[in-house]
């Protein structure tokens, strides 16, 4: 074996090397080590990563700081890429998963058609979107995955508009699998990725990812802030099978609403409603839990 | 096969389908398929065709049925898509995407003219749009022309030496929905004359690399280098590809230009498409009738063929440059390379003709008032529109 071949395998045994331009308290840097948790150590996925932070953490030619191939694909176009990645892998027999790791930009918005044709088409691709609520790699704009009344550089007196609910778009595409991951739940986040990669067809999973460059948050609170969010009811976790039956993992335990937006300024707008949030969170539940009750799911 | 009577696009969509099938013996193949006029029965033909290691991808838009490619590529298969007009401008970041990733991509235009106001006739604007992507380009004149050029596009796409993607561009309706006689290439032929598609830089689970992630300024200038010196020996492969064409196919198609009588030509037009076969007609009777008009169609325009377009002129005094686009603010595309190409000939007449913009009727008659203008020029003046009926 040659000195180069020895250095790259000596490499690839993370999913997210040493070297990544990640920022301190990133999302990102705990979800794909969870990922590479859940994918074990022989097995390495093809990853399809639009433009977004997630490219540019892989740093610049010829290094790459992810342990996986990847193609860097176009902004809106990452489904439809992995689609061509996948494909091919199933005509030759391979196995290897192919992956999207996308942010909610390219999600969202940019990449919506392209995500919906996809899960439409139930190909056989493992989502993952890590939305930060916003563009963070042009300096932090909104996205439809910004929360109202947070205030972003394109909306500096607050979002007037509700995040867009995402979960509900991707089950009303009946695909086979769709979950939300929190990264301050490691078990639950585990569970879910080993069994979506079990499933085959289009599967979406979403995190709820810490940023806090661009939430103004302390990179050591990132762990926290996730399990406040997930506490006050602010990001419902739970899973979604076929499009049509619904299970709640963690519930939400009545901490207030302050303590999750308090240690974020992106929350201190002068016209921030914490009121008008609580409704919409109180709302989102009722119906999160009326599902569960009218059509239960399981694996 | 034989002698087949049918349309252009029956001939692309055939040709397509036995290109990929002949890839069964390695990766595959896979084609990104969204339908717009006039080139939908392309796409329609390939979701009918029995691929034994294939799929053909409804997508939800051109910009997808281009990634679609760009995935398959970056995973080692053949791909290839088909599109018209504004379905290519909604593809072009895509284009530009898999130009600079060197996947041999092979993608038909349907030349047609882009909107708004909607015109669905024929006008070379779309795919000259990106001209300046890292593609090489091919217009062909006939059914025949297009079939054989198809075939040859993948060889060259795919050839080590260069792994580029490669447009190969026919006219709307004069050839998409006429019906000719072709000599159709049997299966067999094409695994022959194809070989198993290599992409040497796609994703592989045991090689960690990113494909088109960041670079610095040396590395992007150098890798556009790397795209010109590519370009640069597209000539020579393609003559190659053309030797392999006749051994396997008996026959030689057209290469990146055809010059009719060089040899005593005072003037000659530069056309390319079907405008070169109706130029031939006409070159052929004012020859009959002892004018020293020459032809010269150009079907390659990227690589532009700068040294054999300049052999080519001979010893002509003047260039009839046809246009079927246009170049809002300066003229037709096809007068702005033909132009470069002779900077500092003086004694050299390159006269622009616009001409047939939006499908409009391009007869021997029409090119005869052309030849007989340019002719008598003793210099070059601004683009001349010459307007044709409907
Ligand atoms: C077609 C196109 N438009 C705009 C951009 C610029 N751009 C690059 S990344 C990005 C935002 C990415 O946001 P998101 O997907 O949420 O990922 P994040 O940066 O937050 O990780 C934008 C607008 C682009 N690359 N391509
Ligand atoms: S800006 Fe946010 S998402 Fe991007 S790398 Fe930094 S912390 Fe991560
Ligand atoms: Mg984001």
């Amino acid at each position: 074996m040659t000195a180069m071949a020895t250095q790259v395998e000596s490499n690839c045994d993370a999913l997210l090397r040493a070297g990544n331009t990640n920022c301190a308290g990133c999302g990102m840097s705990i979800g794909l080590q969870l990922l590479e948790q859940a994918l074990g150590k022989d097995r390495k996925p093809l990853m399809a990563i639009p433009a977004c932070c997630g490219i540019v953490t892989a740093g610049a030619f010829p290094t790459s700081a992810y342990g996986a191939p990847v193609a860097a694909s176009t902004f809106a176009s990452a489904a439809a890429v992995a689609t061509g990645l996948s494909l091919v892998g199933e005509i030759n027999g391979e196995d290897a998963p192919v992956m999207v790791w996308a942010g909610d930009g390219g999600t969202y918005d940019i990449g919506v058609a392209t995500l919906s044709a996809a899960a439409e088409r139930n190909e056989n691709v493992l989502y993952f979107c890590y939305d930060n609520e916003i563009y963070g790699n042009t300096g932090g704009q909104r996205s439809s995955a910004t929360p109202e009344y947070v205030t972003t550089s394109t909306t500096p007196r607050g979002k007037a508009e509700r995040k867009k609910d995402m979960m509900a778009i991707m089950a009303a595409h009946r695909i086979p699998y769709a979950a939300t991951l929190s990264v301050a739940h490691r078990d639950d986040f585990l569970r879910k990725v080993r069994y979506a990669l079990t499933v085959k067809g289009f599967r979406f999973l979403v995190l709820l990812s810490p940023c806090p460059t661009g939430w103004k948050s302390e990179p050591q609170e990132s762990v926290d802030l996730i399990d406040l969010a997930v506490r006050c009811g602010v990001f419902p976790v739970f899973e979604v099978f076929d499009g049509m039956r619904y299970r709640i993992n963690v519930r939400p335990d009545g901490t207030p609403l302050e303590k999750y937006a308090e240690r974020q300024r992106r929350y201190a707008a002068a016209s921030m409603n914490l009121e008008g949030v609580r409704r919409h969170v109180a709302e989102q539940w009722a119906w999160l839990e009326g599902m569960e009750r009218a059509f239960p799911g399981s694996e | 096969m034989g002698k087949a009577l049918i349309t252009g696009n029956h001939a692309a969509g055939y040709a397509l389908s036995v290109c990929g099938e002949a890839n069964r013996s390695a990766r595959g193949c896979v084609a990104g398929a969204y339908p717009i006029t006039p080139q939908t029965e392309i796409v329609e033909y390939l979701r009918g065709f029995n691929f034994s290691r294939g799929r053909v991808v409804p997508v939800e838009s051109e910009h997808s049925a281009m990634a679609v490619c760009i995935g398959a590529a970056l995973n080692g298969a053949r791909a290839f898509t088909a599109s018209s007009a504004n379905g290519l401008a909604y593809m072009v970041e895509n284009i530009f995407a898999a130009g600079y990733y060197r996947l041999p991509i092979v993608l038909i235009a349907v030349n047609r003219t882009l909107g708004p106001p909607w015109n669905i006739w024929v006008d070379q604007g779309d795919s000259l749009m990106f001209r300046d992507a890292a593609w090489i380009q091919f217009y062909t004149e006939s059914h025949q022309d297009l079939v054989d050029t198809v075939l040859l596009a993948f060889r060259v796409a795919e050839d080590p030496r260069i792994l580029l993607p490669v447009c190969v561009a026919l006219d709307g309706f004069v050839v998409s929905h006429t019906l000719m006689g072709v000599e159709l290439p049997e299966q067999a032929q094409v695994d022959r004359f194809l070989p198993p598609c290599h992409v040497p830089h796609r994703l592989r689970v045991d090689h960690p690399a990113t494909v088109g992630g960041l670079t610095w300024p040396k590395e992007t200038a150098h890798h556009r280098r790397q795209i010109q010196s590519a370009m640069e020996r597209v000539p020579e492969v393609l003559e190659e590809a053309l030797d392999e064409f006749e051994k396997v196919f008996g026959r030689r198609p057209d290469g990146a230009l055809r010059v009719e009588h060089a040899e005593d030509a005072e003037q000659m037009l530069v056309a390319c498409n079907t405008m070169a076969r109706t130029a031939r007609r006409l070159v052929e009777s004012r020859q009959s009738e002892g004018e020293k008009l020459g032809l010269i169609k150009l079907k390659m325009f990227r690589p532009f063929p700068r040294r054999q377009l300049r052999e080519a002129v001979g010893k002509a005094k003047r260039l009839g440059v046809l246009d079927r686009n246009h170049s809002a603010g300066s003229g037709g595309v096809f007068w702005g390379e033909v132009a470069a190409t002779f900077q500092g000939r003086s004694d050299l007449v390159v006269q622009n003709y616009i001409v047939g913009l939006g499908g409009g009727d391009v007869t021997p008659e029409v090119l005869g008032m052309i030849a007989d203008d340019l002719q008598t020029r003793m210099t070059a003046g601004e683009p001349i529109w010459q307007e044709v009926g409907v």
